[in-house]
């Protein structure tokens, strides 16, 4: 199939013409092809997510490979990366395979399986990493996420080992002791609720800790959701000393903050938990900096019953895939290049997802796209999102741009803000 | 009048001395009567529902609703569908449909008499929720201080103890401050939490040092201590809290004359109060107990709309 979008702005560029064939950016008409008016439609590299939560095995009813895909597609995204806490954990190169294969058959995105760094996520046993990366699903990245790699031996074995095979390290920061219990950021409103407290600490001091330890073997990083002032202030520090760090931040620690806890709806409940105003500031001024380098959704699908429920035993965690554009573009305004580079090229280079994050005004380069209507508003209902659950945060919410089309190697999975299939 | 009584935040001055009026005038009507019984909520259906184990607040509820002559049904967690594994939401829509014109919900999880609140249409009365509140304790304390000391405006009350795990010390810093009293809060920097005073109320002081406050306090409230709490790292040992947190003989000495000693119960005798100090004529512990009653059911039969 081959497309000529027909007027569109690349990255906020003077509109032009351009060609979609054999999978690839064409600088060259093609006969027969689709036309697609673009008139006022943005065209980004395909959106890129180092961290999604598919929820397949195991989870079928929150969300599979394919309504997550489907989600992804309708966001924008062109890849997301499936994080490993699944049932049964993916620690081993057979499930990981299988959620590759899973995304392949969905055919909606590229899915790329995250392998857990330890067996079981029981940060004991260091998985089978080596397998997981010479498997089909060429695992790259490596995360326990929803637990932190908290023993720092094993920690900085996981990070030397992964070098064999240019792995990286994604640790999801949280110093266990320090959040038994822990139900919401730790302050002001933590001890007006009397939820326990998730202190900023317990966050800042496991990324302290890696950073020294990534330094010390000289290995990557990757800190996911970080979600404090601190812990930016940590970051900027390592970076300017040249450890190999980078960072992920959501949209929701971009914008919400912890007084939503108020009224004691789980859809506000995530990990790490929203945290104050001041956070969100220095979050969002770190992402313009390049301290954080990604937005990354954390999108994380939950059963109704595992929400409507009392606080302290609802799971945590929120959707994000079709809802992170337009709150990065409510928070950053048009800025095209920052946004692309947030979420596509610098998520594409972190995932080691060549063919994603490529330079549009190319011919050659991998027909991995998405275009956005900025000039429209809609409103959040959950019931209309493609994923299996609800638990957005943001129902009722006006937010800025639509996704109306989205391309994956050239073949349309977004049209008319629909997905093909 | 509100309609829920889920935080003591719920109340404003008028609407907290409008309840403390009301009780006075419930145990004018009821004490020292033989027939304890009023015919207010002749017909209204009051469902106690007890995911924790309370016996001495649910029993205050239901007497206080059997006073006002309410069907009063009892659910507790113990032996019920809810042991089963029912939700919360599956049990609100079971009490909605049985007509629940007020639900008094106790239970381990803070928060959970608002989400409760979204799915009946009764009245919620939070009967203490996890380490978040229980207003109606804090209501009974601000009763039994104005009775005995003719006031609350300018008292000066020292709360003392773990206020961090405190549902009693939350709810009486929030009325207490409403109704114009100083409120200290004392008790090791471990078991204050974070930012209390902007959390809470402003006007909220803080002190580590319960001999300095002692002295020029009107009311010395003493809370519950569980010695579990020094497996956390809370305090080193019940010896040592008891003797820099705990009221004995030699601080109670050390009060104003005019000044009494209040614990809601139940007591750790020999931890955070001494049993002389618990027994002696200060202490206004047994008054707390039926002051409950009268508090209870004013609450009620002002919630309910009462007339």
């Amino acid at each position: 199939m081959a497309y000529l979008l027909k007027g569109v702005s690349i990255l906020g560029a003077a509109p032009a013409d351009l060609f979609i064939h054999e999978g690839v950016i064409s600088d060259k008409p093609v006969e027969g092809a689709e036309v697609i008016d673009a008139t006022g439609l943005v065209a980004l590299p395909g959106l890129v997510d180092v961290h999604t939560h598919l929820r397949e095995p195991g989870r079928e009813d929150a969300e599979t490979v394919e309504t997550g895909s489907r989600a992804a597609a309708l966001g924008g995204y062109t890849a997301v990366c499936a994080m490993a806490n699944t049932s049964p954990v993916a620690d081993t190169a057979g499930v990981v395979e299988q959620v590759w294969r899973l995304g392949r058959e969905a055919g909606l995105v590229d899915v790329q399986p995250i392998g857990a760094v330890t067996v079981g996520l029981a940060g004991k046993q260091m998985a089978e990493l080596g397998a997981m990366a010479s498997s089909a699903a060429n695992v790259r990245i490596f995360s326990d996420d929803g637990f932190c790699v908290a023993d720092p031996k094993l920690m900085r074995r996981a990070l030397e080992y992964v070098k064999a095979f240019d792995g990286v390290i994604a640790q999801h920061a949280e110093e266990p002791r320090l959040t038994e219990g822990a139900q919401m950021h730790e302050g002001e409103v933590s001890t007006r609720l009397g939820l326990t407290g998730w202190p900023a600490v317990a966050e800042e001091a496991i990324i302290a800790r890696d950073v020294l330890l990534a330094e010390h073997v000289g290995s990557r990083l990757h800190v996911c959701h970080v979600s404090t002032a601190g812990s930016v202030e940590v970051l900027r520090q390592a970076k300017a000393r040249g450890v190999r760090v980078t960072a992920e931040v959501t949209p929701h620690h971009l914008l919400l903050t912890d007084e939503l806890a108020a009224g004691y709806d789980p859809v506000f409940k995530v990990n790490p938990p929203l945290r104050t105003r001041k956070d969100v500031e220095a979050l969002r001024q770190a992402l313009r900096d390049g301290v954080i380098d990604v937005v990354a959704t954390d999108h994380a699908p939950h059963a109704v019953q595992d929400k409507e429920c009392e606080w302290a035993y609802a799971r945590p965690g929120m959707l994000g895939l079709e809802t992170a554009l337009p709150i990065v573009l409510s928070v950053f305004g048009e800025d095209w290049d920052l946004i692309a580079d947030r979420m596509s090229v610098a998520p594409a280079r972190i995932a080691g997802l060549d063919g994603h994050g490529g330079d549009l005004t190319k011919a050659g380069t991998p027909a991995n796209l998405t275009l956005v209507d900025p000039s429209v508003s809609w409103v959040v209902d959950p019931a209309g999102l493609a994923s299996r659950s609800r638990n957005t945060p943001y129902a009722g919410t006006t937010l800025p741009g639509r996704i109306v089309a989205t391309f994956l190697r050239g073949e349309a999975t977004v049209l008319d803000g629909k997905a093909v299939k | 009048m509100i309609r829920h009584l889920r935080s003591a935040a719920d109340l404003d001055a008028a609407d907290a001395t409008l309840i403390l009026d009301t009780a006075g005038e419930m145990a004018s009507l009821t004490g020292g009567r033989e027939v304890k019984k009023l015919p207010a909520l002749r017909g209204r259906t009051v469902v106690n529902l007890f995911y924790e184990d309370s016996t001495r607040t649910r029993i205050s509820f239901e007497a206080a609703a059997k006073r006002l002559s309410a069907d009063v049904i009892n659910f507790s967690a113990k032996g019920s569908s809810v042991s089963k594994g029912e939700s919360l939401k599956d049990t609100a829509l079971t009490l909605q449909a049985m007509g629940a014109d007020a639900v008094v919900i106790r239970h381990p999880a803070s928060g959970a008499p608002h989400r409760l609140a979204e799915w009946v249409d009764g009245s919620v009365v939070n009967a203490g929720d996890g380490t978040h509140e229980h207003p109606t304790q804090a209501l009974l304390d601000a009763y039994t201080m104005r009775s005995r000391m003719g006031r609350l405006d300018g008292l000066r009350v020292a709360i003392v103890g773990d206020v961090l795990h405190s549902r009693v010390a939350r709810s009486n810093v929030l009325l207490l401050t409403t109704l114009g009293a100083q409120v200290t809060l004392v008790g090791p920097p471990t078991l204050i939490p974070l930012d209390v005073a902007a959390a809470l109320s402003e006007k909220t002081q803080v002190s580590y040092d319960l001999d300095a406050v002692v002295p020029d306090s009107d009311v010395v409230m003493m809370l519950r201590v569980q010695s579990e709490r020094m497996q956390d790292s809370y305090f080193p040992s019940a010896r040592e809290y008891s003797r820099r947190y705990g009221l004995d003989v030699a601080r109670l000495r050390k009060m104003p004359e005019h000044a009494i000693v209040m614990h809601p119960g139940p007591m750790n005798r020999g931890m955070e109060i001494a049993p002389e100090v618990a027994d002696s004529p200060r202490s206004t512990i047994v008054e707390q107990v039926a002051n409950g009653v009268s508090v209870r059911m004013a609450v009620l039969y002002l919630l309910l709309g009462g007339k």
